[in-house]
């Protein structure tokens, strides 16, 4: 039953939000998979993010598509742990180890990728100060290492952080720009892979040539 | 819906028989030339169509969507407006009032209440934004802030909602097109004059009028296509207006003139911020910002020239 009104929530309240309100300029957007298994991995500065990223992909790809997103957020009351399982469709991850292994926190992700699912991810593990890119954390290079025939596909969003940051309640309205880098395989070790990754985004964050906002 | 006067319809039907003329003759030039180089312009034509397709059917609605609809107008431009330039984080709060002075605007347009139309946004929006801004404290960075923020309302929501506001004068002074007749008459002098003096440049372009804001415009062109503009304006002028000829040429002069220094206006901001393009909105075009460059400098020229001599 949730299939239905998720399809619903996104075509008749998400998607004119993002399309209008917001408005896209996106770049390269050849490059998105149309099909998993595959990684979405981006910058986060808003609750945004995660409903644009979902956007991007056509309709009939939305049920492949699962935000790895913190359970302890998500999951922390029944009305808002209802939606982020049912109509997000989050895989929830544990930020905290408290004893677990990686393997064990990482297990929806495995399994979801064993689906062909398309994965989003924000290796930055919070949506920190609006428009400001801090360190990834290495969980992304885990499951790369894990599933090294994946491809990842690093996309820079700015604006985000502008119409929605983390505190407001308010949208404010602009322009959301996305750029699409080309897709990551695993290079062999946690340190080189994380390094590309970062450059990646780094270069795709000052190609757009995006004024600082303070 | 509305039926169209059948002027509007004549005046439609060439609009679409020349941009089928611009159709073939892009797609023959890129199928002999080679793609890459007019595909800018084969691009620019198809957006055309929708751009022509979408403006008619808004002129079909009732008159007060049709107001609506150039309120969602001011709103892109004004949201590519206010992601181009730069803003403060402060002034977040500020920028969504300045979004709400849009349904208000409109909403004099819709009924009809010239007097507050022409002084909500140079008078009362102008008073508010300091106001709202000084309420947030933060004093670094203030007149820039204000004088943006409040230069960004006067051209995309003060100065298009005059497009808005041909379309409820009384349609008794206009029996030659009503309102929608107006807005046509200004909005095709002013997009087909930007054509014009694009062609004519491009023909005879050399000496150039502001090299260091928009290296492309040449003497050659603004004259070429103020002269073009003046004499379709003779002929359109009567035909969708209260204007005889006479008046009407001298509005083609108006339109042609200032069309140019809009167009010029929208380049120096985007160059001042470090942009090519305001947004990808319009394949080929740009943005709603570089449409609509020339009508804010036209459209309120027009119109008080227009609602002087007549209304």
């Amino acid at each position: 039953m949730a299939r239905p009104l998720q399809l619903l929530f996104f075509a008749l309240i998400i998607r004119p939000i993002v399309l209008i309100i917001i408005g896209l300029n996106v770049r390269r957007h050849q490059e998105l998979p149309q099909k998993g298994p595959a990684i979405i991995v981006a910058n986060h500065n808003s609750h945004l993010d995660t409903v644009v990223l979902m956007t991007l992909l056509p309709l009939k790809c939305l049920k492949k598509i699962r935000p790895v997103a913190a359970a302890d957020y998500f999951l922390k009351n029944k009305l808002l742990a209802w939606f982020s399982r049912e109509i997000m469709r989050i895989i929830p991850l544990t930020r905290t180890a408290n004893g677990a292994t990686i393997e064990e926190r990482l297990a929806g992700v495995f399994e979801a990728l064993n689906h062909d699912d398309i994965l989003i991810l924000f290796p930055e593990g919070s949506r920190g100060e609006p428009e400001k890119l801090t360190k990834f954390k290495s969980g992304v290079a885990y499951i790369a290492e894990k599933y090294p025939n994946v491809p990842i596909y690093p996309v820079y969003l700015h604006g985000l952080g502008k119409s929605l940051p983390k505190g407001e309640a308010i949208l404010v309205p602009f322009f959301c720009d996305v750029m699409i880098g080309e897709k990551l395989f695993w290079n062999g070790s946690a340190s080189a892979f994380m390094d590309k990754l970062e450059a990646t985004m780094t270069d795709l964050a000052s190609s757009g040539g995006f004024p600082s906002w303070t | 819906m509305n039926s169209l006067h059948p002027h509007v319809q004549n005046v439609l039907g060439c609009i679409v028989l020349l941009l089928i003329i611009a159709t073939i003759v892009t797609t023959v030039l890129s199928k002999l030339k080679g793609t890459d180089k007019y595909r800018e312009l084969v691009l620019r034509v198809q957006t055309w169509w929708i751009l022509v397709g979408v403006f008619s059917v808004a002129m079909m609605a009732p008159t007060k969507v049709a107001v609506g609809f150039f309120g969602f107008v001011s709103f892109l431009a004004l949201k590519e407006y206010f992601s181009m330039i730069p803003t403060r984080r402060a002034d977040r709060r500020v920028i969504f009032w300045a979004y709400l002075s849009i349904p208000l605007q409109y909403y004099w347009v819709a009924d009809a209440w010239y007097g507050l139309f022409i002084i909500f946004i140079p008078v009362y929006m102008f008073l508010f934004i300091p106001m709202r801004v000084i309420l947030i404290g933060d004093t670094k960075g203030y007149l820039q802030a204000i004088g943006t923020i409040h230069w960004g309302l006067m051209t995309t929501v003060f100065c298009i909602s005059h497009l808005a506001y041909l379309l409820v004068l009384p349609e008794s002074v206009n029996p030659n097109g009503g309102g929608v007749g107006l807005v046509l008459c200004v909005t095709f002098l002013s997009q087909f004059n930007d054509v014009a003096q694009y062609f004519w440049g491009k023909l005879f372009g050399k000496h150039k009028v502001v090299p260091t804001v928009s290296p492309n415009k040449t003497y050659q062109g603004l004259v070429g296509g103020v002269l073009t503009t003046v004499t379709t304006a003779y002929f359109l002028g009567p035909y969708l207006t209260p204007l005889n000829a006479y008046y009407s040429a001298i509005g083609g002069l108006i339109i042609g003139l200032f069309g140019f220094i809009g167009d010029v206006t929208i380049s120096a901001l985007k160059r001042d911020v470090g942009l090519k393009d305001s947004s990808q909105l319009l394949p080929g075009h740009g943005g709603i910002l570089d449409r609509v460059d020339s009508l804010y400098f036209t459209v309120p020229l027009f119109f008080h020239y227009l609602y002087y001599l007549k209304y």
